[in-house]
């Protein structure tokens, strides 16, 4: 027993020196006004001004019609990749894992080159929109979708395939009632991944620069760093946080087939 | 009356590879053919091209005299059963049995009276509402055999369907198919297995296959009793090929080493290489010296419990294997022993 504490320790100080202590801090600061009092005042001047309710909705309605974008996209294209034999389907496999590994502001950058003003495919102002954004969150994030759907896909057996195409089924068919049921634990999961990583994207939109596209991570970075209102980007941090917290939750109830649980049960 | 199952002339090529010979075959309306051979003999091969997993490189298929080589696998209306069972994982047992049904826009009071009535028929009515992990192998192939009867087809293809199965259940299901065989007596059967016991239980006739070619094709008894071709008999019934020489044109008298025997000619061309079959159950083991006998050296001794089966060498290293109840009066490994061979076993043609 004691043992096994002495190797517990060492990690969990680190843990909580390096994660939970400024956890700690920012809960903190979050509820010390400018006057120092102890309270909820800074939190209700936050929350009830329309700069962070503006930011909150954007910022949901961002991550949502990104995830969205990516799980149609996403599913799509695996589906291509992964039933529809062509040359260079496995290279593509592999260039979808490359993605993963990019940074998320070399898409925004890489957007500004091409739809920018001074681009070369410009289209005025389109790019520094909500839109420009979501297309950006789109692009970059649509692998994180392929990558676990493509390795579901892969589990179907071709004998499933080719016994429902004896039993009269059309390929239609065998999609909507084989394929996509088999696959549907992982493009949840994929899902959750996509909108929790999209909730707290901040490169991409600091990248394009699109100045009325303000997501509760800029608005974090501006009352930070620029503005110096520390305790209201502390509020605003926890936010994004609690909200990070829920969806890892459901992230990680759908990962351990909690969906499966659920349809057993009805 | 018309074949239920055609093939003319179907090949199968996958790049330079061949997997299936030209092959011609039909199967009568009610009929149970197997397709016995090693892996890698072309037998699932030509199931899939009749099913139409695989599209012919030439031939044609045939059902019921029409051509269905460019049709679908959707619209060919076959059963099928595969080794792995294929079950769909994530619907229910009455659910994977309705899905053909479904897809073939079956009413809904007709689709539960089917699916009920296939899973009483393979015993599985109390399982409807199970989902396949919760079966056991057993159970999984005697589903996925039920969904391929529900859509009532005049043809159910099975791809080694017991080979993913241990002994001692795979025994009790060949029973089961010989019983609903019974309860389906119009519905025509092709049964690929790599099994003999399993052919010549269930099949009116058999295919024998290997190297993607039709070796022989004929009823159960032929083939084992009367084979023509040496790997028919050595695949099936495990004989020893004794290479002989003809002694008169029609194949009657033949000679091994000094002796002459008496053989059950097959139609056998002269000129060509021919062997004796004799199955090891037939093959004689007597003391060393017993009149008549070749003398073979033991090289090895297995106990069957029913008995025992020797590996003898005669002279000019033929290995030949020999089955006897007992050891009495008989020496251990490295001792000689006299080995006859009885008249009328069958002469096959060597390829």
């Amino acid at each position: 027993m004691k043992a096994r504490l002495g190797w517990l320790l060492p990690p969990l100080l680190v843990l909580l020196g390096f994660f939970g202590y400024p956890l700690v801090l920012i809960v903190h600061q979050s509820l010390v006004s400018e006057s120092g009092e102890f309270g909820l005042s800074v939190w209700t001047q936050v929350v009830t001004s329309s700069e962070f309710v503006d930011a909150a909705w954007r910022t949901l309605s961002i991550a949502v019609g990104a995830t969205i974008g990516c799980v149609l996209l996403g599913t799509f294209l695996a589906l291509v990749i992964a039933f529809v034999p062509f040359p260079g389907a496995r290279a593509l496999s592999k260039l979808v894992d490359t993605v993963l590994a990019f940074p998320s502001f070399l898409i925004a950058l890489a957007f500004t080159f091409l739809y920018g003003s001074a681009g070369l495919l410009g289209a005025g102002g389109f790019l520094y929109s909500q839109w420009g954004v979501l297309f950006a969150e789109i692009t970059f994030y649509t692998p994180f979708v392929m990558r676990p759907a493509l390795a579901a896909f892969s589990q179907v057996s071709a004998a499933q395939l080719q016994v429902a195409a004896s039993l009269g089924a059309r390929p239609w068919r065998v999609l909507r009632q084989v394929i996509l049921p088999e696959a549907l634990p992982s493009l949840a999961s994929g899902a959750c991944l996509t909108m929790l990583l999209a909730l707290n994207e901040f490169g991409i939109v600091l990248f394009i620069g699109a100045k009325d596209v303000i997501t509760l991570p800029m608005l974090v970075y501006t009352k930070g760093i620029v503005t110096f209102d520390f305790p209201e980007a502390c509020v605003i941090a926890v936010v994004n946080v609690v909200f990070s917290l829920a969806l890892y939750g459901v992230y990680q109830w759908v990962a351990k087939g909690g969906h499966r649980a659920a349809v057993d049960a009805a | 009356m018309t074949a239920a199952v055609e093939l003319r002339g179907v090949s199968v090529h996958f790049g330079q590879t061949c997997a299936l010979s030209p092959l011609d075959l039909t199967v009568a309306r009610g009929e149970t053919l197997a397709m016995l051979g090693p892996s890698g003999s072309g037998k699932s091969t030509a199931l899939k091209a009749l099913a139409g997993f695989v599209r012919p490189s030439a031939g044609r298929v045939l059902l019921d005299g029409e051509d269905v080589t460019d049709l679908p696998p959707h619209r060919r209306g076959l059963g099928v059963v595969v080794q792995s069972y294929a079950l769909f994982p994530h619907m229910r047992v009455a659910d994977n049995v309705a899905f053909g049904l479904k897809a073939k826009k079956t009413p809904r009071a007709e689709v539960a009276r089917r699916v009920g009535e296939v899973l009483d028929m393979v015993g599985m009515g109390a399982y409807a509402r199970r989902f396949p992990r919760e079966l056991s192998g057993g159970q999984q192939q005697r589903v996925a055999i039920a969904r391929a009867l529900a859509i009532r087809p005049n043809v159910l293809l099975l791809d080694e369907p017991l080979s993913a199965l241990d002994a001692a259940l795979r025994e009790d299901m060949v029973a089961e198919l010989l019983r609903l065989r019974a309860e389906l007596p119009d519905t025509t059967l092709v049964y690929v297995t790599h099994d003999q016991s399993e052919a010549l239980a269930l099949a009116d006739r058999i295919a024998v296959m290997c190297n993607s070619e039709l070796v022989e094709i004929g009823s159960c008894e032929e083939l084992y009793h009367r084979p023509a071709q040496a790997f028919t008999a050595s695949f099936l019934g495990a004989s020893n090929l004794i290479p002989v020489e003809l002694i008169n044109a029609d194949g009657s008298r033949v000679r091994f080493g000094d002796t002459e025997l008496s053989a059950s000619p097959t139609g056998v061309v002269r000129g060509k290489s021919v062997a004796l079959g004799v199955r090891p159950h037939r093959v004689g083991v007597h003391a060393e010296g017993t009149a008549g006998s070749f003398p073979a050296l033991v090289r090895g001794i297995q106990w069957r419990g029913s008995g025992f089966r020797l590996d003898l060498e005669l002279a000019g290293a033929h290995e030949v294997r020999a089955e006897v109840p007992s050891m009495d009066g008989l020496p251990g490994v490295g001792g000689t022993v006299g080995v006859s061979i009885p008249d009328g076993c069958p002469l096959l043609a060597v390829p």
